[in-house]
């Protein structure tokens, strides 16, 4: 992948703590989940972003009130970086009454109208139409909002994905299909999966324009996304970007991780982690001290910590759950 | 603070295993990340990192230790600042009790379907209009198109999406003249995309429009159908009540003429399983247009099930303003009292030629149109079994896990002092749909067919 990491950051200081903290809140809830997950209080599939940090946190700094987001089972990073309260996720994850779907979603099925969050989907590829539903439903009531869709490189191998770019481009649907390519998909590597590894290329023949992003550069994803965002403002159409990253986790927790070797594992956490390397761009610039950083730091250690206290307290649903919300 | 290292669960069905290998030793400083041991787990042998930064105090269960229950402290982990002492202590702290729930008693083990809105009032032989309102002859299709406009024209957030909707007014001109009134805007001609369309219509309604998706006909749902299940039927649960999907999936259902196996299945089985579905089949053109109307403002998904040989056929429809008829609620066609005759959608047609026929034979069939699928009016069909005390199912669907074997388990359960005979469904024959003219009359059911079962039924 191309290493483009900025150097010298375009973004205030300010901006830069906030994405700074948005990534570190995300990469210390999802260490969280997986302990809570190892002492059984999480069961079932539990997919952590650890890693992925970057892309979520650069594609909401360029979002607006009203853009919508959707995604894959991969959610607690896209949840928690819109807004969401990280303690309903958390008791969402052990499966309690203060979960944001009460306990009946689970990790995989999560969803807040209020954030404009659309979930949380379990079926690879199935969100990508949907995402498309959302933006169609902006061009629709004729505002300038943005659905921002998500998926992995082993979705973009899906058919409706293709059905879908045909329409958003046909139709010039306000949605930015956002590819976050962690180079697996399972134990699927991208060449295994890929009759062509340039993901971003492949709206080409739908006349949908694509971009490589480093999705390790927050800044890169934000500026990539900016341009993204705007093109679909203008009414210009879907535009897709490819962000170029990777899971340090297994797929999902039981994964034995053998197609890929530690030593792979080790080098991207060593030079390409994005929050350390947001983390550089705050203190070799003398802009951050040690102080703030830590006290960040201890701040997101805390919400954390109150999130899984409040996952653990939370009751189990009431028996009667069973039988709500399947009619409205 | 010391911190435990409890074994971890690495799958979802992991209670135990066996520890492996240490990658570390005592004394070893670790950080998030690192592998620190190799633990075999029921399906594989994964690794297990490290969550906490800090030193390995003490490592509790030696490498090789086979059926380490999940949560048993295997290390502890000494964080700045501590000594070994501290591990010490750590190490005798009673591990921590799991919350793990108990056994829960099951909620109810009878079979339940009552996640449902409550039915309707049970059907009588009244129809769901004022007695007096005026009648006019209307064809289905008319019916059909006439509930589409009028809601479009009641609701700006309804529209119309589907192959050959709009500008070719459809493949059978159920959308005629929707172009023309509401434009390109609400009536839409998609690609030929089931998955796609049926998929992005539901990521619509998830936003709050009111989508009315045409399949040129259901058996090309079939490559929509996760999104008609997955997507649109689950949503709300799943989200704890919190995403709506307020969408009307319609098109031709069952068997056409002379089409051939892959156009011609009946689909009402397959769609009434499914919870968070509404699922309707009308047989007359006053019901199919109250309940389309119906179905469009319903706040749940509703997979309306129509068909082509029925597009055609005319009925008294009431001519007034806003004619509804509630979703879930059955209509009694004709009253008798040997047996009672359960259809609905185009099944009517076999049910109530065979009434008529059997009335010449001395024997008095109370037909019963279902026109719900789900909720399905269970009570109207119990009510008049223990009136008739006889019962005869007709579809067109096929036999196994039909609609059908659906009533008679619901009569076994409820009506079971109340029946002489045995419940018997007429179906379609149990195999695809053949090409040839005579094979396939002998594949569909038949109006001889009903008769025959209604008259063992009766024993004559
Ligand atoms: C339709 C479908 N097929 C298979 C699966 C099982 N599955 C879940 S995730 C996954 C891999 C997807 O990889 P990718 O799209 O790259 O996303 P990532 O997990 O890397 O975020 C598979 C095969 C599924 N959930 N849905
Ligand atoms: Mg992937």
């Amino acid at each position: 992948m191309a290493a483009t990491r900025q150097r010298k950051p375009n973004a205030s200081k300010e901006e830069l703590l906030g994405y700074y903290r948005d990534m570190l809140l995300i990469r210390r809830f999802e260490e969280k989940a997986g302990q809570l997950y190892g002492m059984g209080l999480i069961g079932g599939f539990c997919h952590l972003y650890i890693g992925q940090e970057a892309v979520v946190v650069g594609v909401e700094a360029a979002a607006k009130e009203g853009d919508q987001r959707i995604t894959t089972y991969r959610d607690h990073g896209h949840m928690l970086a819109c807004g969401m309260d990280p303690d309903g996720v958390m008791a969402e994850l052990t499966g309690r009454e203060g979960g944001y779907s009460r306990g009946k979603g689970g990790s995989m099925h999560m969803f807040s109208k209020e954030k404009e969050f659309y979930g949380g989907h379990g079926i690879v590829g199935a969100n990508v139409p949907l995402g498309a539903g959302l933006a169609f439903a902006n061009q629709y009531r004729g505002n300038d909002n943005v659905a921002c869709t998500y998926f992995g490189d082993g979705a973009a191998n899906q058919g409706q994905v293709y059905e879908t770019f045909n329409m958003a481009s046909l139709w010039k649907l306000p949605v930015i299909f956002i590819i976050e390519n962690n180079q697996y998909a399972m134990g699927t590597s991208l060449k295994r999966g890929s009759s062509t590894p340039a993901l971003y290329t492949r709206g080409e023949a739908f006349g949908i324009p694509g971009e490589a992003v480093d999705g390790m550069d927050v800044l890169a994803v934000r500026d990539a996304a900016k341009k993204a965002v705007a093109h679909c403002r203008e009414g210009k159409g879907p535009y897709i970007l490819e962000m170029n990253t990777y899971r340090y986790r297994g797929h999902s927790m039981s994964d034995p991780a053998k197609y890929r070797t530690r030593e792979e594992v080790q080098k991207m956490r060593e030079t390409r982690d994005p929050i350390e390397h947001v983390r550089e761009l705050l203190t070799l610039g003398g802009d951050a001290t040690d102080e703030e950083l830590k006290a960040i730091d201890k701040e997101v250690r805390d919400r954390v910590n109150k999130s899984a206290e409040f996952a653990q307290a939370s009751p189990e649903p009431d028996l009667s759950e069973l039988w709500t919300d399947v009619y409205a | 603070m010391t911190i435990q290292i409890l074994m971890p669960a690495l799958s979802p069905t992991m209670e135990e295993g066996t520890l492996a290998k240490w990658n570390v030793k005592e004394g070893d400083k670790v950080s998030s990340g690192d592998v620190i041991a190799e633990i075999e787990t029921d399906k594989a042998t994964m690794e297990f990192e490290a969550v906490d930064e800090g030193v390995i105090g003490k490592i509790l269960i030696e490498e090789g230790t086979e059926g380490v229950k999940v949560n048993t402290p295997i290390a502890v982990l000494l964080e700045e600042g501590e000594n070994a002492s501290d591990a010490e202590n750590a190490a005798e702290a009673a591990p921590k009790a799991e919350p793990k729930s108990e056994a829960e008693p099951e909620p109810n083990s009878a079979p339940k379907a009552a996640a449902e809105p409550k039915a309707p009032e049970p059907a009588t032989l009244d129809p769901d209009w004022p007695a007096d309102a005026p009648m006019k002859k209307m064809t289905v299709r008319e019916a059909l198109r006439s509930a589409m406009a009028e809601e479009m024209r009641a609701d700006g957030d309804v529209f119309v999406m589907g192959e050959e909707v709009a500008e070719y007014e459809g493949a059978y001109k159920i959308t005629q003249g929707l172009l023309d009134e509401f434009g390109g805007k609400r009536v839409i001609d998609t690609p030929i995309t089931e998955h796609g369309f049926a998929g992005l219509a539901v990521g619509a309604a998830f936003a709050g429009l009111r989508p009315v998706v045409e399949f040129m006909t259901f058996n090309f749902a079939m490559q929509a159908i996760d999104q008609i299940i997955n997507s649109a039927a689950k949503t709300l649960y799943m989200s704890g009540g919190q995403m709506g999907c307020p969408i009307v999936f319609r098109g031709p259902n069952g068997a056409a003429a002379r089409v051939g196996a892959q156009h011609s299945q009946d689909y009402a089985a397959w769609y009434a399983q499914i919870p968070g579905l509404k699922v309707v089949q009308p047989y007359s053109a006053a019901d199919a247009k109250g309940l389309l109307k119906s179905a469009i403002r319903d706040p749940n998904p509703v997979v309306f099930l129509e068909n082509e040989i029925m597009y055609g056929k005319s009925f008294d429809v009431p001519d007034i303003e806003d004619l509804t008829i509630p979703i879930g609620k059955a209509r009694i066609w004709r009253e008798g009292s040997d047996v009672t005759l359960v259809s609905f959608g185009i099944g009517m047609t076999y049910a109530l030629e065979a009434a008529d026929k059997l009335a010449e034979d001395g024997i008095s069939a109370e037909v019963i149109d279902l026109r719900s699928i789900r909720p399905m009016d269970t009570a109207t069909v119990v009510r008049s079994v223990m009136k008739t005390n006889r019962c005869v199912t007709v579809e067109e669907g096929w036999p196994v896990c039909s609609i059908g074997s659906e009533i008679s388990a619901v009569l076994m359960r409820e009506a079971f002092d109340y029946l002489d005979a045995p419940v018997l469904s007429c179906t379609g024959k149990d195999v695809p749909m053949p090409y040839a003219a005579n094979l396939e009359r002998h594949a569909l059911v038949t109006a001889q067919e009903v008769i025959e079962a209604a008259k063992s039924v009766c024993y004559r």
